[in-house]
């Protein structure tokens, strides 16, 4: 885990005073240590990710956390499913293939 | 985790890996003579079509965004694309750190605390509680379930230091509650609290799940954690190792004063009995193991030098003959 600047320093192209922003916003939400941030991987993966939406995708900051919303359920869907699936048996599973393989 | 899950992505780049040109131009479907505008139009567009975080289901996708975004570095550098058209080097450019990406970790523990809406999506329904809701409504045989609360998870980082001697940290969570979390002297890494009663509400009366936090101790600068022992490498100056000496140890609890017997080798392990971790939970107090490690220094002077030019004479020890198998000058001396 790493704090902001160190954040700031391993993402190329990212501002310290642009990432507070987004924590502010809360699209960001790193742990809290001792009132200082620490930034799991998933958090610099987000970030990373937010850039990208903003520079290379042209997505409006506005836009941004509609996207994001979107993503994290899309995300939470995908793992939703996958506990689904857990608790199914494979006879099943294959015929769920078949079904899918001809949408 | 998904060994046994149905393959739901259709692989709609398998094509693209039949021809994994590594010519940045075609990559982006450009021509040779493509200006910079062309080239940043065409990369825009296909990043934004082949991004890894909006295509969690195909595996493709990273590796097709990895070639686009190569193609792109090189081309938009005129140093490097000039380069490339010199034949001088080859469409990977420069070797890149692997990134990783954001949906790598999106459905995974870490993930958890973005799945779970911000407080304001509170509006986006999803259609797994419609389903649950629904299922409420309908009633079991004996009419609405009764169902206890669901356990919630947190991860939560503490010093090294608070994991030794226990702590009390207030925890804000996502919903905004916040929580008195109490450390345990002696709590391990990955150790997992558990407060009663502070996770998801109960149905229909029943008693509400709780709140699990998984602790990460971070990482002391010179303390290590075995059970209930510290370990710790101790310097100590050559005449300290050679002629003994009183020093002054830091241990969790504070300094300690330890001696240090004549003719210490490095490597020599020192036990401070008791000043390990603390006694906790019916164990006794681990204890704390210094390992001297002799450092020489940069005050060294011209007599110390001399000194020990007139001992290498006297002593001409080698330590390194049982390695080398070369013959000690002094015999079997250990």
């Amino acid at each position: 885990m790493i704090g902001l600047s160190e954040v700031c320093a391993q993402v190329p192209g990212l501002a310290e005073e642009q990432l507070r922003a987004w924590l502010a916003e809360d699209w960001v939400r790193p742990l809290r240590r001792d009132g200082d941030f620490a930034f799991r991987d998933v958090d610099v993966a987000r970030i990373r990710l937010i850039l990208d939406l903003h520079r290379e995708m042209d997505v409006e900051l506005p836009t941004v956390p509609l996207v994001l919303s979107l993503l994290d359920q899309l995300f939470a869907t995908r793992h939703q499913l996958r506990l689904v699936l857990e608790m199914t048996d494979s006879p099943f599973r294959e015929r769920l293939a078949e079904v899918l393989a001809r949408e | 985790m998904d060994a046994g899950a149905p393959a739901l992505a259709v692989d709609v780049y398998a094509t693209y890996i039949g021809r994994m040109a590594s010519n940045p131009y075609q990559i982006l479907g450009l021509a040779k003579d493509a200006s910079a505008d062309d080239i940043r139009r065409a990369y825009r567009k296909l990043a934004k079509k082949h991004h890894p975080d909006v295509n969690p289901g195909d595996k493709r996708a990273e590796d097709k965004f990895k070639e686009i975004s190569t193609a792109n570095d090189l081309l938009s550098d005129p140093d490097k694309r000039a380069r490339f058209d010199r034949g001088e080097i080859d469409g990977a450019g420069q070797e890149q750190a692997p990134r990783e990406f954001y949906r790598g970790f999106a459905e995974g523990e870490q993930g958890r605390r973005y799945r779970r809406p911000a407080p304001d999506a509170a509006a986006y329904q999803d259609i797994f509680s419609d389903f649950i809701s629904a299922a409420r409504a309908s009633g079991g045989p004996q009419g609405a379930p009764r169902m206890r609360g669901q356990d919630e998870h947190y991860q939560l980082s503490v010093e090294f230091l608070e994991a030794v001697r226990g702590a009390s940290r207030a925890v804000t969570l996502p919903d905004g509650r916040t929580l008195e979390v109490v450390i345990p002297a002696g709590l391990q890494d990955g150790q997992t609290l558990r407060l009663r009663g502070q996770g998801g509400a109960g149905w229909n009366g029943e008693a509400p799940g709780d709140a699990l936090i998984e602790v990460s101790v971070i990482p002391h600068k010179f303390f290590r954690r075995d059970g209930d022992d510290i370990h710790l490498d101790l310097p100590v100056t050559m005449a300290e190792a050679v002629l003994g000496a009183r020093v002054t140890v830091p241990t969790p609890g504070g300094n300690v004063a330890m001696s240090v017997p004549p003719k210490s080798d490095t490597g020599r392990q020192l036990r401070l009995r008791g000043r390990g971790v603390a006694a906790h939970a019916g164990r006794p107090a681990g204890d704390l193991y210094a390992t001297l490690r002799i450092v020489v220094g940069t005050r060294t002077d011209e007599a110390l030098e001399a000194a020990l030019r007139a001992w290498k004479d006297r002593n001409p020890v080698d330590p390194r003959a049982h390695m080398t198998g070369q013959t000690d000058p002094m015999g079997a001396a250990a």
